[in-house]
């Protein structure tokens, strides 16, 4: 060192304290994560070279879909109106599920940790099934139809939703609400006012993503009697009709396009 | 507002441990009516743990602070949320909610006074128009009635803080206490914010007990300070009483301190606030 600090810093390099080697744990955390994958594409049959082989297969079945047919394209169209609608009701069901359980499932508002517990486990139960096994079930209870569809949709969606805003409410600026829990208000001021007002940004956020992640989940859940479109993906797709799922698969592309674009527009604008 | 009577504040040997960590290590003293109070000390010497004592935010692991006379350990529910009422605390980051309007966070002062399905309206921020009159005087009162429906982060941290006295003034509490009210804030908005609490309190004839980390302050504005150095009271006199021998007594020496625990800044004259 020659610069002006060199009075200062100059003289024989300090011996650092010993630093231990991390090359051997490296190596077994590669080894092991090596394995694992290997076991794991043995168990998934992964072959690729059967994709290379086979891959014009894929050509002669995408050539039916290269004429898509407009003969129905009417009902096609009315059937997506129907999903979007089943996508708006479900995902206000989920929102009216969510924000009870999100409150108590929340650890610094839970009233009792017995309640967080309860909430905290409903929520899980209900994102761990699959909303197209809540299908099946509400389609025994209300019938075929997009009525099943919509509870099934908001049943799955409440849990998931319940679980961003106990997340979000749980990350809140404690001092925020302090403030108003000094003034001697109650449990339920304290939350419109001291907790409301944090979370609602990033909470409208998260309703409208979901808002279109059920877009595409309404899109399919026709295939087990939820009505909407997915009936006819699945019908169309099952009796080779080629032409015709091309334009109903096109026709969902443009819906969740469409949908995305403006509920970003809208998140944009209100947060 | 009527002139309001404080209840006798009493600490009976205040004693408060956190795990091993003794905060306060007996404290016995009484606050009478009126009283201006400030607590000094070195970082860790139990003026937070002492205030939040006060407040009820945290019981005593001995000992029993007492507010007119009504032991504070016992209470809960409702009972709790009524001493909250009627103990207005400023602290040093505000703890306004942000996102509200600055009249909404003056008007949480009134929601324990609200009765009847008044309460529930309240929950969409609905008040009737003696509630908001009586916000709005309150925040006129600090001179800030201009800035009623702005967002609260848009205020500088005066004004905030000023805001936080509108609140409490809304709350119609019995006892103010404050958590470093003024750390935060330079000399002026500092000195400003001080005037107010204090002109607040000899008029409505409440007691306020703060505590304060320039010197400065407590010499300039209380009546009576309250030395803490590590969790015991080693000075309780009048305010003109804390010269240099006392302040070592707190403090230690300097060398001691090792940063700017003593802050003897010299405070410029006070504006004074218009109302």
């Amino acid at each position: 060192m020659t610069g002006p600090l060199a009075g200062i810093l100059g003289g024989p390099p300090p011996q650092a304290p010993p630093r231990r080697s991390d090359l051997g744990r490296n190596l077994l955390t590669t080894l092991g994560l090596a394995l694992i994958m290997g076991l794991a594409a043995r168990v998934i049959e992964l072959r690729p070279l059967e994709l290379v082989r086979d891959v014009g297969n894929i050509g002669v079945f995408l050539k039916g879909y290269l004429h898509p047919s407009f003969t129905h394209i009417g009902e096609y169209a009315w059937q997506c109106v129907v999903t979007v609608c089943i996508a708006l009701w479900g995902t206000l069901l989920a929102f009216v599920i969510s924000v009870p359980l999100g409150l108590l499932g929340a650890r610094n508002l839970s009233p009792h940790p017995v309640v967080y517990f309860a909430a905290r486990r409903t929520m899980d139960v209900l994102r761990a099934v699959n909303e197209f096994v809540f299908a099946l079930m509400f389609v025994t209870a209300v019938g075929l139809g997009p009525f099943a569809g919509m509870l099934a949709l908001g049943i799955h969606t409440g849990g998931v939703l319940g679980k961003l805003l106990s997340e979000t409410i749980e990350g809140v600026d404690p001092g925020q609400a302090e403030g108003v829990t000094a003034a001697g208000a109650g449990w339920l001021h304290v939350i419109a006012f001291g907790v409301v007002p944090q979370v609602l940004p990033n909470y409208l956020s998260y309703v409208l993503l979901r808002f279109e992640s059920d877009i595409r989940s309404a899109a399919v859940i026709g295939m087990v009697g939820g009505g909407g479109i997915g009936f006819y993906l699945w019908d169309t797709i099952r009796s080779f009709k080629d032409g015709e799922a091309a334009t109903v698969i096109l026709l969902i592309v443009a819906m969740v396009m469409c949908t995305d674009v403006i509920s970003s527009r809208i998140r944009r604008a209100a947060i | 507002m009527s002139p309001t009577v404080s209840p006798v504040v009493v600490l009976e040997r205040v004693r408060r441990h956190f795990g091993a960590q003794v905060a306060l290590a007996g404290v016995t003293a009484c606050i009478r009516p009126g009283e201006f109070v400030a607590i000094i000390g070195r970082s860790g010497a139990g003026k937070t743990t002492l205030l939040r004592c006060l407040s009820r935010a945290i019981v005593p692991t001995e000992g029993a602070v007492r507010m007119g006379g009504q032991d504070l350990q016992p209470l809960a529910g409702a009972a709790l949320r009524a001493h909250r009422a009627r103990v207005g605390v400023i602290y040093q980051q505000f703890n306004l909610v942000k996102r509200l309007r600055v009249l909404d966070n003056v008007l949480v002062g009134r929601l324990p006074h609200l009765r009847g399905w008044r309460r529930y309206t309240a929950l969409a921020r609905v008040f009737d128009r003696e509630q908001r009159d009586a916000a709005l005087s309150c925040l006129d009162h600090v001179g800030l009635l201009a800035r009623a429906w702005q967002r609260t982060d848009t205020l500088s941290g005066g004004e905030q803080q000023r805001v936080a006295i509108a609140k409490i003034l809304a709350q119609e509490p019995k006892l103010i206490l404050g958590d470093e009210p003024v750390a935060s804030l330079d000399v002026m908005n500092g000195a400003l914010v001080m005037e107010t609490l204090r002109r607040i309190a000899t008029a409505a004839g409440l007691t306020v007990v703060s505590t304060l980390h320039h010197v400065e302050y407590a010499r300039r504005y209380a009546d009576r300070v309250l030395g803490l150095r590590a969790g015991r009271l080693v000075f309780d006199g009048p305010a003109r009483d804390l010269d240099d021998g006392a302040i070592r007594e707190i403090f230690g020496a300097v060398s001691e301190a090792g940063d700017d625990e003593v802050q003897m800044a010299r405070l410029p004259e006070p504006a004074l606030v218009t109302s």
